[in-house]
This record gives structure tokens, C-alpha cells and sequence, in this order.
């Protein structure tokens, strides 16, 4: 335990946190710890999650990508008029053409990166604004809801009758986030060019220096999250059963707090898939509480956003820093 | 002396100025000459009336840019600062609030936003966590607690000479871009003639070595946090006597648009360069983008996705600039290597 504890330090404190947290909220409200609760709260947070293990890739690689909650409506309309132009689709198809239209916007990005030499922030918001206003202005704001039938009907993965007489259920898009979560780990931590993009993102030129193909992992890592965008898009349209254009703006900056809080680094070379889904289960954890616990709606954020930053302040400050600073501090 | 002023001169008109400067006058006379109305007082005005909200935002990115961060609570912070205001005129007076509860108002606005920027500046200064994080939650918790208590309603009602303020003139300049003005020549002060200003660009460009020359580096991220906070205050002051009313979310778009425009403005991504003077200019070929379209007849949208195009073109024109000075310069060593 000491040893995981220094080897992953904050996995374990978003653990620590996470098992408080339920111990609370199970004293609480006594929906907490149902099967029905666990099954709601897995199949809310499948959307955020694909979004984030696919961020995780590019925050590894050293870059930042704001622009894929934008890229993955675009994904949602270009896929729904691909869709119809193919006569209708099915889920592979779907899958596939999603996926690849994720990868090719996440190519523009990787492209202008690589090829430029800009930094990804500014590239990536620019993106964000060129796709986001094109959305708008193509579309005009208009929502499309006569989506394909296989599109929308929900798909029930595995159900179970409670005694209390509700149903646990577990979703398609729940079994998909455990596909990218298993794909992202496999990716990440045993193929050749996952620590390749570890080692990118640790040290840009001496990656380059030892034979590491940059612009590979740079157009791997920014594909990988494009392709991460457009499922999640696919996967949003079907839970919703709509596509509204400015549905999924804003997701950016939530699941980015989510994925650094569960250890990611800034500069790149460090996360996990499993700090990343723990940092987003821990929000979802809160909010769900929050509300099982009958708190008013208006005050969630409110209360996420103090949790957030003592997490912050507890797991980045080390008191024995803190006592040299001051020290160093007052002798100035 | 002259020659400090010489290279002052030199260092403002060359590079990035000039070629902002160029640019903005080349897109003053594409839409001079497309539509008959843009150049018109009718325009100009309308210009002046709409830049200043985001141009005080803009001011608010810019100084945690310079130092290698980032205040992604700068929206959520004016709108909590714009409700302090808000509540203030409500409770002692409601419309018939008098002048000294205006500026009672605006000093509980400016306590709010510099309270939010200060700890943010506690947080970064004190733990290893990231800016971007830090005001991240800020936000989240700014928001939150604007919604919290104003229900996300829109909160209206104010005395006649608030929305006399937010749409008055004084020699034909509306005075929120008269505020935008002040605020921002003041920025250029603090960052070019004072200790903290210096302060913060040693800061982004390299902490550790900022900290062993024995710059107080946490006091100068908390003041620089705090000053961002406060101009967000500003921007709720003017945003709230604009439109006659705060509501939680105002202004929500203008996020990603200041750190666009702080990027188009050459300001640094890791910090430690940038300046005041091609921010403003940034920001007002911004506007003449969006009004010139607007009177072309083209929508917010597209002038969106244009932006983002034209910072994409800056950018990349940045990078052959710099290839091609590169190659010229090597061409001009080469003899010595020989």
C-alpha cells in the first residue's frame, strides 16, 4: 500500500477520496449504494469519460487540445448527412465513419502543429472558433432530430430487476467507454509508440534525437483523440436522441479539469487512464450525491468548485515545501 | 536619452505593431469600399459601444498570460463582481439608488473580483498546481455561486444614470471605451514601468531563475492574480451599465476570444513576452472583422470562425517570417564560417 502510494500518489488520493466520499454519502441517502445508483452513475459519466481518455492521450504527448467537445458536433452533423447519404448505416458503420471523421479533424489540428511549429493551445483555439462558427453558421442553429432508428433506440446491455422493484441497467454507451478505456490503456502502456508519446511529451527534442518518429506521435496522439471526440459525439447523439449544435460546448473545460485533477500533466510526459477516470468519476461522485443528498440544483456547481480547489490545494502542496517557502519568504 | 527614445520608437513601430497596423488599415478600406456604411459615425460609435466589454476581459487574460498562466475565471468573476454591484443598488434603493450607492457598489464589485483573483494567486503561489486548473475550478465555483444565488435570473432595476453611463458619451467617445482607454494605459504602466510588471515577465519566462535572483516570485503571482480579478470587476461594472442587468453566463462566449486575442497580439503562450499596445490593436481588428461582416450582412458566427482562420493566418505568416529571417541570417554568417 505505502508503495503504491508513492509510486501513484495521486490515483491513490482520488481513491481515498472517492471511498470517503461514498462512505459519507451511503450514511446519508440510502440510494447511494445501490445497484441501480452504481449503473446510473456508470452510464452518465461514459460520454465525459471517452472524451477524457482521449485528451489524456494528447496532455501526454506534451500538447493540450481545447477544440474536441466542438470537433465531436461537427462530427454529430457530418456523420448524421454521411449516415443518410450511405442510406441509413448501422453501428459499425456508424463507429467507423464517426471515428474517422474524428481522426481527420483531429489531423487538421496535428498538422498545423507539426507542420507550423504553433503551439497547440493557440492552434486549438483557434480550431475550436473556426469549427464551432462554421457549426453555427451552416447549420444555422438548427437541431436535427429525425436521426436513424438503430441510432437512437437504447440499447440495454445488461439489466437486472432490484427488489425494490426498479431496474439496474447498463447502456450501449457504457460498454463503449470501457472499450476506450481498455484501448486507450493498451495504447498507452504497451504498444511501442504509447511510450514513445510518453517520451515525446516528456522532451520534445531529445525524442527527436533518439530516433523517435515526432510526426507520428503528434498525428497519433491528436487522431487518437479526434477518433475519442467523434465516438463520444456518436454516443451523445444517441443518448440524447438529438443533435443539437451547441450541445457539447463548454465539455471542453469540464472534462479538462477532470483529466488533470486525476494527474495528467500540463507540460506532457505524465497520466494515467486510471487517474483520468477516477478524476472524472470523483466530479460525477459529487454531483450525484449532491443531488441524491436533495440539494438545491443551483448550488452544485458551487459546491463542485470548492471541492475542486481544495483537491487541488491538498494534492499539489507538500507541507514541508510550504514551511521552507515561508522561511524563504520572510528572510527576503 | 534620445537614444532610449529612439529605440523606444523603433521597438513600437517594428514587427508585430506595424503589421497589425497594416493589416487593420488594409481591412478599414476592404469594407470602406465594399459598404458604403461602414465608415460612418453610426458605425464608429457602435464599434466603440461593443469593443470595450471584451477588450476589459482581454486585459484581464493578459497580464496571467505574460506570466506563463492562464485565468479561465475571468468571465464567471465579472458576472459575480456585476451581481455584487447589482445587489448593492437593489438594497438601498432599488431605481432611486443615489450616486454614493453607486460607488459603494462598485467598491463591493472590485473587493469581489480582486477577492477571486487573490485566490486564485494564493492557490498557484502556494501549491505546484497549474493556472489553468486553479482558475478552472475558480470558475466553476464562481458560477456556481452566481447561480446559486441569483437563480439565473436577470437581475434589472437600476437608477437612470447607470444605463447614462453605459451609454453616454463625453466628446463623442462612448465612456466604457473611455474606461477601456484608461484601463488600458494603465496596464501598460504596471507592466512596463513598475517592479511587478517586470516581475511578471521574469516570471514567465523562467520561475526558478526569477525566484534565485531574489524576486519575491509568490507575492508577484498573488498581486498579478489579484490585478487580473480586478479588472475583471471592471469589465462586470461596465458589462452591468451597458445592458441594465447582470445574468450569470453574460459574456460567457468572450472566454476563448480574450486568449485569442491575446495570442493574436503576440503574447506568449509560455509567457514572458508580450505587450499592451498590439493586444489593443488585436482586439480592434477583431471588431472591425465582426462589424464589417455584420454590415456585409453576414452573422456573429461566421465573423467567429473567421477569427479563428485569422489567428490560424497570423500564426503561420509568424512562422515563415521567422523561417525566412532564419535562412537570412544564416546566409549572412555564412562567410564567417568559412
Amino acid at each position: 500500500m505505502a508503495r503504491i502510494f508513492k509510486t501513484h500518489p495521486i490515483e491513490t488520493w482520488l481513491l481515498v477520496l472517492i471511498i470517503v466520499a461514498s462512505v459519507i454519502l451511503s450514511a446519508f441517502s440510502e440510494q447511494y449504494l445501490t445497484l441501480v445508483n452504481a449503473f446510473d452513475l456508470v452510464n452518465s459519466i461514459s460520454i465525459n469519460v471517452i472524451f477524457a481518455v482521449g485528451l489524456l492521450v494528447v496532455l501526454i504527448s506534451g500538447g493540450i487540445d481545447i477544440s474536441f467537445a466542438v470537433a465531436a458536433s461537427v462530427v454529430q452533423y457530418l456523420a448524421f448527412y454521411a449516415l443518410s447519404y450511405l442510406g441509413g448505416g448501422n453501428w459499425l458503420i456508424g463507429f467507423i465513419v464517426a471515428g474517422g471523421l474524428g481522426i481527420m479533424l483531429g489531423a487538421i489540428n496535428a498538422g498545423l502543429i507539426h507542420y507550423f511549429r504553433v503551439i497547440s493551445i493557440v492552434v486549438t483555439i483557434a480550431t475550436f472558433n473556426v469549427f464551432f462558427g462554421l457549426l453555427m453558421f451552416l447549420t444555422k442553429g438548427v437541431s436535427l432530430y429525425d436521426l436513424p432508428d438503430w441510432w437512437t433506440n437504447r440499447i440495454i446491455v445488461f439489466e437486472r430487476e432490484m427488489a425494490s422493484g426498479s431496474w439496474a441497467e447498463l447502456t450501449l454507451p457504457a460498454v463503449v467507454m470501457f472499450g476506450a478505456i481498455s484501448a486507450t490503456w493498451f495504447l498507452i502502456t504497451y504498444t511501442s509508440i504509447g511510450r514513445q508519446i510518453y517520451a515525446f511529451g516528456d522532451n520534445p527534442e531529445g525524442a527527436r534525437r533518439i530516433g523517435i518518429n515526432v510526426v507520428a506521435v503528434q498525428f497519433i496522439a491528436y487522431g487518437w483523440m479526434g477518433m475519442m471526440a467523434g465516438i463520444g459525439g456518436l454516443m451523445q447523439a444517441h443518448f440524447m436522441q438529438e443533435i443539437v449544435p451547441n450541445a457539447l460546448i463548454g465539455r471542453e473545460l469540464d472534462v479538462l479539469a477532470a483529466v488533470v485533477l486525476g494527474g495528467a500533466a500540463l507540460g506532457g510526459g505524465r497520466g494515467t487512464v486510471l487517474g483520468c477516470v477516477l478524476g472524472v468519476l470523483l466530479m460525477a461522485i459529487i454531483q450525484n450525491g449532491l443531488n441524491l443528498l436533495g440539494v438545491t440544483p443551483f448550488a452544485f456547481k458551487a459546491i463542485v468548485g470548492v471541492i475542486l480547489l481544495l483537491a487541488i490545494t491538498l494534492s499539489n502542496v507538500s507541507f514541508n515545501e510550504l514551511r521552507v517557502g515561508l522561511r524563504m519568504e520572510s528572510t527576503q | 536619452m534620445t537614444s532610449t527614445n529612439h529605440r523606444n520608437i523603433k521597438y513600437y513601430f517594428e514587427g508585430e505593431v506595424a503589421g497589425l497596423l497594416i493589416f487593420l488599415i488594409a481591412v478599414v478600406v476592404a469594407f470602406s469600399l465594399a459598404s458604403p456604411n461602414f465608415l460612418t459615425a453610426t458605425n464608429l460609435s457602435s464599434m466603440a459601444i461593443q469593443l470595450p466589454a471584451l477588450g476589459l476581459l482581454t486585459l484581464a487574460m493578459l497580464i496571467p498570460i505574460l506570466s506563463g498562466g492562464l485565468n479561465l475565471s475571468i468571465t464567471y468573476t465579472a458576472n459575480m463582481s456585476g451581481l455584487a454591484l447589482a445587489w448593492t443598488l437593489q438594497a438601498l434603493g432599488g431605481p432611486e439608488a443615489g450616486v454614493e450607492v453607486f460607488v459603494l457598489g462598485c467598491a463591493l464589485a472590485l473587493t469581489v473580483g480582486a477577492l477571486s483573483g487573490f485566490v486564485i494567486g494564493v492557490v498557484v503561489a502556494y501549491t505546484k498546481a497549474h493556472p489553468i486548473l486553479v482558475s478552472l475550478s475558480m470558475m466553476i465555483l464562481m458560477r456556481g455561486i452566481g447561480e446559486f444565488l441569483s437563480r439565473g435570473k436577470d437581475i434589472t432595476g437600476f437608477p437612470k444614470f447607470v444605463q447614462e453611463i453605459g451609454q453616454g458619451a463625453i466628446w463623442g467617445i462612448p465612456i466604457p471605451m473611455l474606461v477601456f482607454i484608461v484601463c488600458a494605459v494603465a496596464w501598460h504602466i504596471i507592466l512596463s514601468r513598475t517592479r511587478q510588471g517586470f516581475g511578471t515577465y521574469m516570471l514567465g519566462s523562467n520561475i526558478m531563475a526569477t525566484a534565485y535572483s531574489g524576486v519575491a516570485t509568490k507575492r508577484n503571482l498573488i498581486v498579478l492574480y489579484t490585478l487580473s480579478g480586478l479588472m475583471c470587476a471592471v469589465a462586470g461594472i461596465v458589462m452591468l451599465s451597458q445592458f441594465n442587468s447582470v445574468r450569470v453566463g453574460h459574456g460567457e462566449s468572450f472566454l476563448l476570444i480574450t486568449v485569442l486575442a491575446c495570442f493574436l497580439g503576440a503574447a506568449d503562450p509560455f509567457g514572458g513576452f508580450g505587450r499592451v499596445l498590439p493586444v489593443f490593436l488585436a482586439l480592434v481588428i477583431l471588431q472591425v472583422l465582426s462589424s464589417g461582416l455584420n454590415i456585409l450582412g453576414a452573422n456573429q458566427h461566421l465573423s467567429t470562425a473567421l477569427w479563428g482562420i485569422f489567428l490560424l493566418a497570423v500564426v503561420i505568416l509568424r512562422w515563415a517570417w521567422w523561417r525566412y529571417s532564419a535562412k537570412l541570417k544564416w546566409k549572412l554568417e555564412e562567410p564567417n564560417n568559412e
